[in-house]
């Protein structure tokens, strides 16, 4: 009854192309975005429930968004563009540590001469490092002109090794700190210094909605299409005049600048200080699986998909202490491991295409609840 | 001649860590030939099967049963679990997922991971256990051609007895049996082997059982060396640069590429290492991988890929 566009009619062409077209979505849309920048600010300002303290913010809602925003990366990439790569971790490691360089001042003695760029503000670093993580992707995307499917996979394991070495081993990156372990420069923004949670939490959350309707027009458009193309026959779209060089390649790129991008987020914003192991393989794995989980070949879905497996560990965590079950804290972090993993089996069982596909089911549900005749 | 014998010591090494590469690859081969399925959970199996056999021999140690004797009565033990192992991911993970494409299996043995690696430390407890299953001491050979002799790891050589054990007790289950010729069958074509009467529920617990079996003799090996613990399970991502090389369906190709990985990560640690700063072991084999996959996209003995519209 509620979610139905029965009368609503497509008078222009821009009503016919709107990212939403039926008038339910917009406005759930738009209350969600209403929620998200003035709810929660606000919810957050009286500390009403579950607000208190700022665990809500800093342990769930900020990783989420920085986690969603490297899931929408990868999603490009495997889910558009049908390359799937094990390397998240590492294009993420490069936007954080390039980042972490501008920020701090790059300087390349050589021989003869020395190259020098004097610190950058925060935002424009943050972009930076977006870039410098592209321009990287594309260089590892090359093998995929030539190689396909868990081949591909096994090759961009090469980046994320080797790249987990140079910030391992290559101290320039990390300014000859002794223990490895680097500290973010002061987040100052137009001269506005981020520091409370809350402030965090927006600054993600602009990141966030601004790359994620660009990866929305981005899909739809040409170059997406090209994507999809290549992700189900390479061959026929070759046939039919899409340049697998440019396609592939810009897929690679965009995909590693806003992986990038995720990554000096997380490094600057949740972080603060970092070890290079905080962008170790189990990084690549954790985002994608929220890819997967959430529905290869959505936007919407990288967001569920990266609820689903950020929030599932801590709320089980908090199960047998909830339940009063006196159980040592190994056995919960070995519990946590299983629960999680056949959970993952389950979904794959019941849903192999992810939340995205459970939620188009709902949506064809309702649009006939209740007389589905 | 010093020179060469350091470089003969550093290329033995390495061929017999690259045979030790093999063995966890191997299982991956057999469950990639026979059901299309990249098993991620290979390690985890090895992690499983090694903790079953060595808490199992110190159980027995304690209670007064003979070394040997408790070795055989573990080894069955660690067995009888794998096949457990077997029966359960064929029965409830992989049996419902028939016919799904190969990322969905791929990520569900990323969760089948998860749950041995779990599980297993759940049952038998997450310390390091030593397993003292072969000497531990090396032997020096060709003494008089070289000073000081070329110094050779026994676990290693007994690695390398096991593996080529493997390989020969593998080849010919596979072409002298029943069950191998249907193992066969369905790696060729599913729907033809399912229409001539072979179950592929019962191939597929087979061939699990089998790679649980080698993952078992991984075990043996690895749990010698580094002692059984969780960080066995990145054996898993070691052997996956040599099945690229090797190819996916390939168990001879499984052998070679663990040998050239084996044989080039150590040369190149030990030549080209000081330049690099050290440590290039641990991104060298996938270079290496990546390399072999720009010139032959199949690895060097799968089958060539033919892609029609």
């Amino acid at each position: 009854m509620l979610y139905r566009e029965t009368g609503q009619f497509k008078t222009n062409y821009a009503s016919d192309m709107a990212i939403f077209p039926i008038r339910q979505d917009r406005i759930a849309f738009w209350g969600l975005l209403a929620v998200a920048f003035i709810a929660v600010p606000l919810l957050d300002a009286m500390q009403i429930w579950p607000f208190g303290g700022e665990y809500l913010l800093r342990a769930i809602l900020i990783p989420f968004l920085i986690l969603s925003l490297a899931a929408v990366g990868l999603n490009i990439l495997t889910g558009y563009c049908g390359q799937l790569s094990l390397g998240s971790g590492a294009f993420m490691a490069i936007g954080a540590y390039s980042a972490y360089k501008f920020g701090t001042g790059v300087h390349i003695p050589l021989d003869w001469f020395a190259i020098s760029i004097l610190p950058l503000p925060v935002l424009p670093s943050i972009l930076l490092g977006g870039v410098v993580a592209a321009l990287v992707g594309i260089l590892f995307g090359v093998p995929s002109l030539r190689i396909k499917g868990l081949y591909l996979a096994v090759a961009t394991l090469a980046a994320q090794f080797f790249f987990d070495w140079v910030f391992i081993r290559i101290q320039w990156f990390t300014n000859y700190t002794s223990s490895g372990s680097v500290t973010a420069p002061a987040l100052n923004f137009f001269g506005v210094t981020v520091n409370k949670p809350i402030e965090r939490y927006l600054l993600c959350l602009i990141f966030v909605t601004v790359v994620a309707l660009l990866a929305k027009n981005l899909v739809r458009g040409n170059i997406g299409r090209q994507w999809m193309a290549m992700r189900d026959m390479d061959i026929a779209a070759e046939l039919m005049g899409i340049r697998p060089l440019y396609a592939k390649l810009s897929a690679f790129a965009i995909s590693s600048f806003v992986m990038g991008m995720a990554g000096a987020l997380w490094a600057f914003i949740y972080l603060g200080s970092w070890e290079p192991l905080a962008f170790n393989i189990d990084r690549s794995f954790q985002i994608l699986f929220m890819v997967i989980i959430g529905g290869l070949g959505s936007i919407m879905g990288s967001f569920l998909g990266a609820a689903f497996i950020l929030v599932l560990p801590i709320l089980l965590d908090q199960v047998p202490h909830a339940l009063g079950i006196p159980i040592s804290v190994e056995t919960v972090s070995l519990l946590v491991f299983m629960v999680t993993g056949a959970l993952i089996c389950w979904l794959l069982i019941v849903e192999p295409h992810g939340f995205a596909r459970l939620w188009l089911t709902a949506k064809e549900k309702l649009r006939l609840w209740p007389y589905p005749y | 001649m010093v020179i060469f014998g350091q470089f003969l010591e550093v290329l033995i090494s390495g061929l017999l860590a690259g045979v030790l590469y093999s063995l966890v690859a191997l299982g991956f081969v057999l469950i990639y030939k026979a059901s299309g399925v990249f098993n991620f959970a290979q390690g985890s199996m090895v992690l499983l099967a090694g903790l079953a056999l060595v808490r199992a021999l110190d159980f027995l140690v304690t209670k007064g049963f003979s070394f040997w004797a408790a070795v055989v009565v573990g080894l069955v033990f660690a067995a009888t679990i794998m096949a457990i192992t077997a029966w359960l991911v064929e029965r409830f993970v992989l049996g419902p997922l028939i016919n799904q494409d190969g990322l969905t299996l791929f990520m569900a043995t990323i969760g089948i991971t998860f749950i041995l690696d779990g599980g297993a430390q759940m049952l038998f407890g997450s310390d390091v256990y030593p397993l003292p299953l072969f000497p531990s001491d090396a032997w020096f050979l060709l003494e008089n051609a070289f000073p000081g002799g070329i110094l050779v790891s026994k676990i290693d050589v007994f690695g390398g007895l096991i593996a080529a054990a493997l390989v020969v007790g593998l080849a010919l289950f596979f072409q002298r049996t029943k069950t191998g010729r249907a193992l066969r069958a369905v790696a060729d074509d599913h729907a033809a082997a399912q229409s001539v009467g072979i179950s592929l529920n019962w191939i597929w617990f087979i061939v699990w059982l089998v790679a649980g079996l080698v993952a078992l003799a991984a075990a043996m090996v690895w749990g010698t060396k580094l002692g059984v613990q969780f960080s066995i399970t990145f054996l898993a991502l070691k052997a996956l640069p040599v099945l690229i090389i090797g190819g996916f369906t390939s168990v001879p190709g499984a052998i070679v590429g663990g040998l050239l990985i084996g044989a080039g990560e150590k040369l190149a640690e030990a030549y080209l290492g000081p330049a690099f700063g050290g440590g290039i072991e641990y991104w060298f084999a996938y270079v290496l991988a990546l390399v072999v996959l720009l010139m032959r996209p199949q690895g060097l003995f799968g089958e060539r890929i033919i892609e029609r519209i």
